[in-house]
Formats: structure tokens, C-alpha cells, sequence
């Protein structure tokens, strides 16, 4: 569905940006900071944009404060404006994961949701999972089982892991592979991060019964 | 003078051990710093206009509007009008600006106008390429045609692969800066952190000298990453232009896919000659590909079977696409699809086990024979492959069929050229430093083990410093040169260093500099181990001025060597109601000498089986013969394997005295030889027939099984109209 919506987008030969952009109708207003709001088919809807505006984005716990054009996408807004740059931009177009961050408890690719649109969420990045020195259960996993080769695709993975186990804390082997099936990788690292999924499973505090996954590298 | 050897095995503390990649707390918590996450003081972001067109001339370029913008701040034209364009996608004009947005703006608001010429971007079809086959000699070896006419069984086939790309998840680019006008800093995801001064100095006009490169972490190559490419001259320009601020240009997601590189296709209609009892006597091949609108190379045919009498016939043929680049393994991955593959459709045609079929043959692999054989011992034995092989197409009940397939490969690997210095200081503290840098392949814990290895000393003891062409050059890291090129600088710097540190600790002890070790954080004497100093009080000897050497590859001793064998076998389903390939299991058993880091190297394996996976199912670039532009140059389109893609992957690494003795020898490359042959071999024996171009995707298997005898075996037009 997603994809179908993407390819009428590039055929209208409009991208996401312009299309947010002249859309914007106040193209011959001066850069105005904030939205205003305008009547449109007896509706008030907020403008924001084409220029500069505030925005708030609530981030590993901590707030920040920004000026960014409306079409400035969440992955940009952190690797730009915050310097978070755990998450990556690889495919751009919500495919590979790479960009993966949590919004809410949820995991989104970051690169398709707006910066705007991600005010007053809660945003968890890879950099967030630390507790001041200490790894994450999952990162510590990725490691012991090698889950990295160039570490890319590496940050969105563990993030993808997190959120994953939080909602199946006793994940068959099956339900790893749907799971995580929206991560790309391009090093070959998908027997580590089975075999750190299944670690940091058995970890998990709300995990119920004994660990009887399988940790063998290589297992399905 | 030290001894330079590795220590034997007994005597090992981390070497050879499964030991965690010291850069894995960096890359998990996203703290580690790509060329990608760079973000300089008062950086611009430059972007580059493409053309559209596969073959055209420039007309005229008009970037007057772009100029205008407010936030550009140099519009740099990159090709002027009456340049003739080769492939869609080639740079026309950059621009740099004060952030993305402006800069896409600015991008979008210069006009090109194009003479369009006519192009070519297909290669499957020999026939159709007219003048841009270019055809090499033919070669002969022994007596071919009196060996056909000897043959019992004649077997011919067609096979192939398309192009593909590397697609590194950080796309090509680079940061430059300048300091006053003679002065460039280079941030740049490179393969070669020592060449690219060099490189980038000589079209900018200032001496390689006052070129400084930096890269911390780099997000794959795959070998598309050893030159510096001309976007990044650009950046060095519109940085310049802009009075010197840093311009940062990162490739786009299309253009990384189009433009940075590619494994070139090949395609081959062959002919074995064989006895009855299976010996191989000969070998026809015409074969060709395109790397390009230059050449790519021509695939080694028959690969690794020295048979003893062949003929064979390689074209090239130019395309206005991409140009090829080194992908992991150059032409090994398309040499062995074609040559296991017929020889696999030969071994079916006897109704012969290929194990034995290949076995039969195997003193053909000449100086790997019998690492081939003990090889595929363990392989069949991790794939119980006498249990589980059946004839070609044995029916089995439902339309799921499962066959097993196999391959085997070689590869290089003797180390690159590599300097590193080595630091002890008074305090006890050590620094390795090396103008290397590390792929993702472990190069920095394999630096580190071999460091501490030597002193005896904990991995977190060593500091190493890489990733900086102000430390000693080493060479780049491809050809899988790199891991016999480190350890080798790093273990005779440190034998160097240990032996000056001796000779300062001996007197204090009133024994010799040779009768010393350095074991578990202590210099002490070998034959009373009681006796001795802590590592610490050992570096207290040095005096003021700290013990520097430098460690040298090639150098004195046998530390690495060349060459590895290793075999692969894969275990697949097939539905031939939808024609869905599914990978059940591969097996792969490697040999690389000496391994340092057992882990990482797995690691390798595991990620080469898995891009194998990719190339053999899912992956190719789809060209437009009408537009002449790339239909897929996205992730969607551009298939990878996910997590749930690839089976049980099984790796067994070959170690013990035997391959200990060769030394270390290079990894990257090997594994991702084979598991395009193995998998298509095992379609073939799941389905009764060759689906004879990779990828394996459902269209071609259902053509195959439907026009077992077509050549292709994908919809006609090379896969024009396939996939979207």
C-alpha cells in the first residue's frame, strides 16, 4: 500500500518535498516563523512553512528546540539539528531500517515521518538505549554474538530489536524472522542478530518460563 | 634480531580465539562516526545534477536561477556543454548550499538541455550488441576438438548472471576543507585511507603533502570504495569557492545504486567433454559480458578445473551504464556460476553424485586438491550429503521439490604492502598507529590482538590509532590483502619493540634479552617464570625517551602467504507452482591460514554466504532498454535478503598445524564465490532442469520449467520487463 502511494507520488513527478512544499500556498508570503492558520473549504487548517519554523522534539528523555522547514523529515531534524546520528539515512523511502528510532513505544523509519509530526512524542534513538555508560541488554547482545560488520545497518537493528522484544519478550524463531524482516543489512549479519535476539530474550525480565531458545550461531 | 613467527599454538592467549570486535560498543549505542555523520563548523551540503539520459551530448547548461537562490553559495558545472555523456546518472553540475533543502532547490532550478544519442544497456543477447562487442583472442590449450571427438558425454549449456551492484548502505562521498588555499582536509568513506591524498591532490593542484584524510568508520565498500571519485574533487572545489567551508557530498540512494559501482554480468554457452566414468577431458567456452562503457574484466573459465584441453572465447561489450569496480571477489563469483554449473549438468547427464563427480577430478584444482578434499569430507558431512542427495529431479510428491547443490572456490589473499609504528612508553603504556582502516571486517581487533599477543599483554592495554594518512601507510583494504598485511607490520613492530624492551629489562635480572617473555602482563625469564618484572615495572628500564618501532609488510619471516581453497554446499525448496526458491541451508567450510580473530572471521563467512543468498535470489540491475535509465536504482526494487531470507547458514573454518604453517591469509573474498553455483546447482537438482541466470527469481524458474531448452531462461529482453 505504502509502496503503491510512493510510485503514484514519483509518477505525479512530484517528490515528498515539493509536493509539501508548493502546497504550502503562501509561496509569495515572507518566511514567517510558526503556522498560521487559513480557511479551506470551511475547515481551519494550520499552515506551516515553506520558511523556517519552531519546532520541539522530546528526545532520549531530554527536549530540544529547533528551526527547520516543514518538509525536514524526523531522521534529518536529529542528524542535522540534534547530532544524533545513530540513525542513519541509507534508502530513504521506509525500506531498509536503517533509520529505525522508537516514537511512543513504536518503532518508525524516521526518514518517513516529518520532523513536524513528531512533536510531543516520545523519541527513543540508539544513543538513548545507554544508561550512562552501560549497554542495553540487546546492544550488549549484538556484540557478543557479532550482530555488526560496518555497524550501518547496526543502530536502527538494535532499535528494531528493542522495540521487538519489549512486545515479545518469548519470540520463536519464526517470530524473529517476521519480526525483523523490516532491517536490511548488507554486510551478512542477520546470524548474529538471531543469535542476539535470542540472548537478549533470555535476559528479558518479563520473559515467561526458561530460556530454551537456541544461541548456536547459524540457527534458523 | 627477533624472530619473526607466530607463537605456537600452546602458547597463544588471543590469537586464533573467539574475541568481541573492539569497536561493537560505538557502532551498537549509534556513537560511532561515519564519514555520513560528519557535521563540520559553518558545513555546506552540496549536491549534484545528474543527467538523465544514457548517451547524450550537452547542449547547454543554464544555472543563473540557481545561482540567485539565497543559501547557495557555489554552483560548480562539472561537465561543459559539448561533453559527450555515457551513462544516465554521470554528473553534470553540483551545487553547494547552506543546508539539504536549499541545495535540492537550487539543484532542481538548472536547466540542461541534451542532444540524445542513441544507447545500449542490454547485454544478455550477444547478438543484439553490434558494434560494441569488442571480442578478445581466443586461447587454447591442449588439443580441444580431438578431445570432443574422445568424449563419451557432451553437455552444453547456457548460464549466467546479471550486473549487479554493491549498494553500500553509506553511499560514496566526502567532507572537504580547505586552510587557506594550499591546505585540504578530507573526511571520505574510502578503502584506502593512505591513497587518497594522492588521488585527490593531483587534480585539486596542491601536493599530496598538504592533504590530510580522515575516516573513524566506513559504511561498506565491497570494493567500490578504493578511488577517489570525481564528486569528491567537486566538493574540493565548490569548497574553495566558498571560501574554503567545508562542502559535504554524500551520494543519493539512485545515484550510489547508478553510478559507484558494479560487479560486471557475464553470460557463457559452454561445452564439457567428459568419459563415462566422469573424467573431465574438455572444455568450449564463448562467453561475455559488460562492465560498462569500459571493460570488466573477463571471468577465469573453466574456473579452478585445470582441464587439460579447452577453448575459449571472451567479448566485451560496452554499455552506457555505470562502470564496473571491483566487487568482492572480481569475476571469481561469475567464473564459478558458469563452470560449476556445467559441470554440475554434467555430473546430472551421468547420473552421477557431483560429490563424486568432483572428486573425481578434483587433482584438476592443482595445488588445493587435497584441501578440496578434506574440505568437502566436512561439508557432506555438516550436510549429510549422502543421505539427502538424490538424482536430478527425483520426483518427489507436491509441488515443493528440495535439491542439493555444491561448489568450490579459490582465492588470493597474501597481504598488502603495510607500515605501522609501534610505542612503548616509560609509563607502559603502547600505541600501534597505521594508516589502515577497518571495513566492518575486524581489522581493528585483529590489530590489537596480534599487539597484545606480543607483549603479553590484555587487547585493552594497546592503543591503536587508524583511520588518518598521517600515520605510516597501509595499503588498501581489498583483494582480502589487509588482514595478512596488518598483522604481519603489526607483529614484527611489536617483536622490535619487545626485543629493545629486553634488552633494557635483562640487567636488572642478570639474564639476556633472549632468555626473556612476555606472558600475562609480565616480562619474566623463561626458565623461571617466578622470576621477573611487571609490565609496568618493566617500562619503568626504558629511561625518558620511549622504545619506537616500526613494523614492515612484506619483511623477514613467514608470517602470511596466498592462496585458500573452500567448498560450499546448499540445501533449497522450490515451488514450481509459483516457482519461490527458498534457501533451507548452507554449508560452508573454509580454509584461510592463520586465523586471528576466529569470530570475526565467522563473521565474514556468515555475511559473504548471506550475500550470496542476495545475488543468487534476489538481486540485479534492471536497465530500460528505451530510456537507457536503471528501473530499480532504490531498496525496494533492488532486492537484499532480509533476516528471514537466508536459512540455516552453517560455517566450519579449517584449522591445525597444516594451515597454521601458511601463515595469515586474506578472508573477505572467498565465501561469496561460491554460493551463487551452489544454490543454482541445488535448484537445478530440485527441479530437474538449469534455470540458467541467476537471479533465481519465480519468473525464471517458471520459464525454465516450462522452456527447459531456452537460453535465458528469463522473459526475453534480459529482464527489461521483469520486476516492476
Amino acid at each position: 500500500m505504502q509502496r503503491d502511494e510512493k510510485m503514484k507520488e514519483k509518477g505525479s513527478g512530484l517528490s515528498r518535498r515539493t509536493f509539501l512544499k508548493v502546497s504550502g500556498i503562501s509561496l509569495s508570503v515572507p518566511v514567517v516563523l510558526g503556522h498560521r492558520t487559513i480557511k479551506v473549504a470551511g475547515a481551519e487548517v494550520e499552515v506551516y512553512g515553506p520558511g523556517k519554523v519552531p519546532i520541539a522534539l522530546t528526545v532520549n528523555g531530554a527536549k530540544h528546540t529547533a528551526e527547520v522547514e516543514p518538509r525536514v523529515t524526523l531522521l534529518e531534524a536529529l542528524r542535522h539539528e540534534l547530532d544524533l546520528t545513530g540513525a542513519k539515512r541509507v534508502c530513504d523511502r521506509a525500506t531498509c531500517g536503517a533509520c529505525t528510532v522508537i516514537m511512543d513505544g513504536k518503532p518508525v523509519y524516521s526518514c518517513s515521518v516529518l520532523a513536524l509530526e513528531a512533536q510531543g512524542k516520545q523519541i527513543t534513538t540508539a544513543e538513548g538505549l545507554l544508561r550512562g555508560d552501560r549497554l542495553h541488554p540487546v546492544q550488549q547482545a549484538f556484540i557478543d554474538n557479532d550482530a555488526q560488520q560496518c555497524g550501518f545497518c547496526t543502530p536502527g537493528f538494535v532499535v528494531a530489536c528493542k522495540v521487538f522484544l519489549d512486545k515479545n519478550p518469548n519470540p520463536t524463531p519464526e517470530e524473529i524472522q517476521k519480526g525483523l524482516g523490516g532491517n536490511l543489512c548488507r554486510c551478512g549479519t542477520y546470524v548474529g542478530v538471531r543469535a542476539a535476539v535470542a540472548q537478549a530474550a533470555n535476559q528479558y525480565p518479563n520473559r515467561k518460563g526458561g530460556g530454551n531458545q537456541s544461541t548456536s550461531k547459524g540457527g534458523r | 634480531m627477533a624472530e619473526y613467527k607466530w607463537p605456537e599454538p600452546e602458547k597463544r592467549s588471543l590469537i586464533g580465539k573467539r574475541i568481541s570486535r573492539v569497536d561493537g560498543p560505538a557502532k551498537v549505542s549509534g556513537k560511532a562516526k561515519y564519514t555520513y555523520d560528519i557535521k563540520r563548523p559553518d558545513m555546506l551540503y552540496g549536491k549534484v545534477l545528474r543527467s538523465p539520459h544514457a548517451h547524450a551530448k550537452i547542449v547547454s547548461i543554464d544555472t543563473s536561477a540557481a545561482e540567485k537562490m539565497p543559501g547557495v553559495k557555489a554552483v560548480k558545472v562539472i561537465q561543459e556543454p559539448g561533453t559527450e555523456i555515457k551513462w544516465a546518472g554521470d554528473e553534470i553540475v553540483a551545487v553547494a548550499a547552506v543546508d539539504e533543502p536549499t541545495a535540492e532547490d537550487a539543484i532542481r532550478a538548472i536547466k540542461v538541455t541534451y542532444e540524445k544519442l542513441p544507447h545500449l544497456v542490454v547485454e544478455e543477447d550477444l547478438s543484439a550488441a553490434g558494434d560494441n562487442a569488442k571480442p578478445a583472442a581466443e586461447q587454447t590449450a591442449g588439443e580441444p576438438e580431438k578431445a570432443f571427438g574422445e568424449a563419451e558425454v557432451i553437455v552444453e549449456g547456457f548460464y549466467g548472471l546479471p550486473v549487479i551492484t554493491h549498494c553500500c548502505l553509506e553511499s560514496h562521498g566526502s567532507i572537504s576543507e580547505w586552510e587557506g588555499d594550499q591546505n585540504l582536509l578530507v573526511h571520505i568513506s574510502t578503502q584506502a585511507v593512505s591513497n587518497v591524498a594522492n588521488q585527490i591532490g593531483r587534480p585539486l593542484g596542491i601536493p599530496a603533502a598538504n592533504v590530510r584524510v580522515k575516516q573513524d568508520h566506513i559504511g561498506g565498500g565491497f570494493g567500490s570504495k578504493f578511488q577517489v571519485d570525481r564528486w569528491d574533487v567537486t566538493a574540493a572545489q565548490l569548497s574553495k569557492m566558498a571560501g574554503g567551508k567545508p562542502v559535504k557530498i554524500m551520494l543519493e540512494r539512485d545515484a550510489e545504486l547508478m553510478v559507484a559501482g558494479i560487479r560486471p554480468s557475464a553470460y557463457a554457452r559452454v561445452k564439457v567433454g567428459a568419459k563415462r566414468d566422469g573424467e573431465i577431458i574438455a572444455w568450449q567456452s564463448e562467453s561475455w559480458n559488460t562492465g560498462g562503457s569500459g571493460g570488466g574484466g573477463s571471468p577465469p573459465l573453466p574456473y579452478v578445473f585445470s582441464v587439460p584441453n579447452k577453448h575459449t572465447q571472451h567479448t566485451g561489450i560496452a554499455t552506457n551504464t555505470g562502470s564496473a569496480r571491483a566487487w568482492r571477489a572480481p569475476n571469481h563469483p561469475q567464473g564459478c556460476l558458469v563452470t560449476m554449473s556445467a559441470l554440475e549438468d554434467t555430473a546430472a547427464r551421468l547420473e552421477m553424485d557431483p560429490l563424486d563427480f568432483f572428486l573425481k577430478n578434483i587433482e584438476l584444482a592443482g595445488r588445493f586438491a587435497e584441501v578440496y578434499r578434506e574440505e568437502f569430507a566436512i561439508a557432506a558431512d555438516l550436510m549429510e550429503w549422502k543421505k539427502n542427495w538424490h538424482q536430478r529431479g527425483a520426483k518427489t510428491a507436491g509441488p515443493v521439490k528440495r535439491g542439493l547443490g555444491l561448489s568450490l572456490h579459490t582465492w588470493g589473499g597474501g597481504g598488502h604492502g603495510s607500515n605501522c609504528d609501534v610505542i612503548i612508553h616509560p609509563d607502559g603504556s603502547v600505541e600501534v598507529k597505521m594508516g589502515t582502516q577497518d571495513l566492518g571486517t575486524g581489522t581493528r581487533t585483529a590489530i590489537m590482538m596480534v599487539a597484545a599477543e606480543t607483549f603479553g599483554l590484555p587487547l585493552e592495554a594497546i592503543k591503536l590509532m587508524i583511520g588518518d594518512n598521517q600515520f605510516p601507510t597501509s595499503g588498501a583494504s581489498g583483494g582480502s590483502t589487509t588482514i595478512g598485511g596488518v598483522s604481519a607490520s603489526t607483529r614484527r613492530g611489536t617483536l622490535d619493540a619487545l626485543e629493545q624492551l629486553f634488552e633494557k629489562v635483562a640487567p636488572s635480572l642478570n639474564v639476556q634479552p633472549a632468555d626473556l617473555e612476555a606472558v600475562a602482563g609480565r616480562i619474566r625469564v623463561k626458565s623461571d617464570p617466578r622470576r621477573g618484572l611487571s609490565w609496568k615495572e618493566a617500562c619503568m628500564k626504558i629511561g625518558g625517551t620511549a622504545i619506537t618501532t616500526r613494523g614492515r609488510n612484506p619483511g623477514p619471516g613467514t608470517l602470511n602467504s596466498s592462496g585458500v581453497g573452500g567448498v560450499q554446499m546448499a540445501d533449497v525448496s522450490v515451488d514450481v507452482e509459483t516457482g519461490i526458491v527458498r534457501v533451507n541451508k548452507v554449508v560452508a567450510v573454509q580454509d584461510c591460514g592463520l586465523i586471528i580473530d576466529l569470530k570475526t572471521a565467522e563473521s565474514q563467512v556468515y555475511g559473504a554466504l548471506i550475500m550470496g543468498v542476495c545475488y543468487a535470489l534476489y538481486e540485479e540491475r534492471i536497465m530500460d532498454a528505451r530510456t537507457g535509465r536503471m528501473l530499480n536504482p532504490n531498496m525496494e526494487f533492488y532486492k537484499l535478503a532480509g533476516l528471514g531470507d537466508i536459512g540455516e547458514l552453517v560455517v566450519h573454518m579449517m584449522t591445525g598445524k597444516a594451515y597454521d604453517e601458511r601463515g595469515v591469509i586474506g578472508l573477505g573474498e572467498p565465501p561469496v564465490i561460491s554460493p551463487g553455483a551452489a544454490i543454482s546447482n541445488a535448484v537445478a537438482n530440485a527441479v530437474g532442469v538449469r534455470v540458467p541466470s541467476l537471479p533465481l527469481t519465480p519468473d525464471r524458474v517458471l520459464a525454465a520449467l516450462q522452456y527447459p531448452d531456452r537460453e535465458g531462461g528469463s522473459s526475453k529482453n534480459g529482464g527489461n520487463d521483469a520486476g516492476i
